[in-house]
């Protein structure tokens, strides 16, 4: 670690792990599981955020490596019988391969065509998932949770059914993101991801290759929403096209902005938001996305670089 | 004491889409001089400059540094050979600290291998900073934001960040355009006191600047050096009161 994290920056990340770690003991069952889903994609909203707030490249294409990890995970299970221990580590390195891959066909535009590259490139995945429907059953899905063995560790046996060990998987994986990230943003490596985002040119002549901290940003980023993708299909038990579509590359963009780019507890905080906000709104009317929008207005009149953005400017300036 | 060759240009030329802004250069700086390169608006200095620091590349003719070609490594890779460059026009992070702006060029120096990449002892890089901030004089402003510093402290921290990589050739372009009359003899001494580490290669528009500081002065128009030699030679030279002093320098 480069930068020294004061004790306080500490309390509060690991306060935050803490809080979710005691809640599942005072959760009801309906938010239990929603919190399990939340955390799951908060840790996508995290990597997505060392793209977009940490490095300044913004992705419409994520929906491609979240799926990457679906499927990576999901079809070993279904037809070679993975374990899901094994399954998660092909559903990582799945993303990771696309991510590499992916980068070096990209990495070199930015801006714009950036943008206009990444949501290409989601929609040819998406549409292959539809393509190979023999394969992929795109079209329907498959659900996994006949075929996925329980887990044994250390004499435990692991139903991924159970409750419990949903939200005690959702959290690990959180967990490990979460710590990964405030790792990053304080290692030498992220404060020159801090720099190419600020001023990319002088970034160059301060003799930095820009062109390679951009893709080790991007398979970074990737490979944890693989991670997050992976980790969803086998405690969801669901693998279908939907994974690849638009909306799961607006989702972790809406969830980063609402809760404040280039902030650490904003991507958190603004996938919990949402999530509430749809449920909430949903429950009031038919025409949820109207009380969403309006919601979403009011969050940008008053808190224009998202809620832990703005709250970091006017009060909170130490956080990371 | 024997002159070392630290840069060489070798028939270096840039082409813009039909305009030749650097013609056939043929430029060779010893090291520990404080080089000035002067001309006319559009002389092509700045494009020079740029190919030197790799910001460019050339359509003909090489460079070598310290010996070997360069030609072919890009910008940042030439920092790490030793070669630095400084903005013409300030280009600071403006939203971080002065700290960080540093941190930056100092922790460059010392990123070697993956294990730097992820770990590098602050304390160390702290200590660079303080060093870098206070040959400029602006160890005070370390924890401000750099956009909020006036513009003069601006171009110093710009320096500074440049000191802050210990280069062999540090190129200043135009570093005292807009800096008020009081600051420019202050920066006059410091650009004094970096040559005693570094080859200065300085492009100028302030002529008692050029003057005062520069060992030998090259002088640029249309792309082609017209003339080149110390500043009493240069002042004489009819060709360069034609085409510079004559027209729009005497300041």
């Amino acid at each position: 670690m480069s930068r020294r994290i004061s004790g306080k920056v500490l309390v509060i990340h690991l306060g935050i792990i803490a809080l979710l770690l005691v809640a599942q003991f005072f959760l009801s069952p309906y938010h239990h599981i929603n919190v399990a889903r939340i955390m799951i994609f908060a840790a996508f909203a995290l990597g997505y955020n060392v793209l977009l707030g940490y490095t300044g490249l913004l992705s419409l294409g994520h929906a491609m490596f979240f799926a990457a990890g679906v499927y990576g995970a999901g079809l070993p299970v279904f037809y070679l019988q993975f374990n899901a221990l094994e399954a998660f580590a092909t559903g990582v390195v799945s993303s990771f391969l696309l991510g590499v891959t992916f980068g070096l066909i990209v990495i070199r535009t930015s801006g714009v065509s950036f943008l206009i590259v990444t949501l290409m490139f989601a929609q040819a995945a998406f549409l292959t998932t539809l393509y190979f429907n023999e394969i992929t059953l795109g079209d329907q899905g498959i659900v996994i949770s006949q075929v996925l063995p329980p887990l044994e560790v250390g004499g435990a046996v692991l139903e991924f059914s159970d409750p419990d060990v949903k939200y005690n998987a959702a959290l690990l994986l959180f967990g490990i993101t979460f710590l990964v990230c405030i790792a990053i943003v304080y290692s030498p490596i992220g404060r020159v991801f801090v720099a190419i985002r600020e001023n990319e040119a002088r970034t160059r002549m301060l003799g930095y290759n820009t062109y390679k901290y951009k893709l080790v940003s991007l398979v970074i980023s990737a490979t944890i929403s693989g991670a997050a993708g992976a980790m969803y299909a086998l405690l969801f038990s669901y693998i279908g096209s939907t994974f690849a579509s638009i909306e799961y590359s607006i989702f972790p963009l809406l969830w980063t902005l609402v809760g404040g780019m280039g902030t650490l507890i904003g991507p958190v905080l603004g996938t919990g938001l949402m999530f509430y906000l749809v449920d909430i709104a949903s429950g009031l009317t038919e025409s949820h996305l109207i009380v969403v929008g309006i919601v979403l207005v009011v969050l940008v009149l008053y808190f224009p670089k998202g809620l832990m953005g703005t709250i970091r400017e006017k009060w909170l300036p130490w956080l990371p | 004491m024997a002159t070392v060759t630290l840069l060489e240009t070798i028939g270096l030329s840039k082409n813009f889409e039909g305009l030749q802004a650097v013609d056939d250069v043929e430029l060779v700086i010893p090291a520990g001089e404080i080089r000035a390169v002067i001309g006319p608006n559009g002389a092509g200095k700045t494009t020079l400059v740029s190919l030197v620091s790799g910001r460019l590349k050339p359509t003909q003719g090489s460079i070598r540094f310290k010996g070997e070609d360069i030609t072919g490594l890009r910008a940042w890779d030439r920092v790490g050979r030793g070669i630095v460059y400084t903005f013409q026009v300030t280009s600071i992070y403006a939203n971080l600290s002065c700290y960080e702006n540093v941190a930056l060029a100092v922790q460059r120096r010392m990123m070697g291998g993956l294990r730097d990449r992820l770990v590098l002892a602050e304390e160390r890089v702290t200590k660079g900073i303080e060093l870098a901030l206070s040959r400029v004089g602006l160890a005070d402003e370390m924890h401000r934001q750099a956009g909020e510093l006036p513009y003069g402290h601006q171009r110093l921290l710009e320096v500074s960040m440049g000191l802050a990589l210990e280069p062999e050739l540090l190129i200043l372009d135009e570093p005292t355009q807009g800096l008020a009359l009081e600051e420019i003899s202050g920066f006059c001494d410091l650009i004094r006191a970096i040559s005693k580490r570094a080859t200065v290669l300085l492009i100028e528009h302030n002529m008692s600047v050029v003057l005062e500081l520069a060992e030998l002065i090259t002088v640029m128009d249309k792309g082609m050096v017209i003339a080149e030699g110390t500043p009493s030679e240069i002042e004489r030279d009819p060709v360069v009161q034609r085409a510079y002093l004559g027209t729009d320098a005497a300041a």
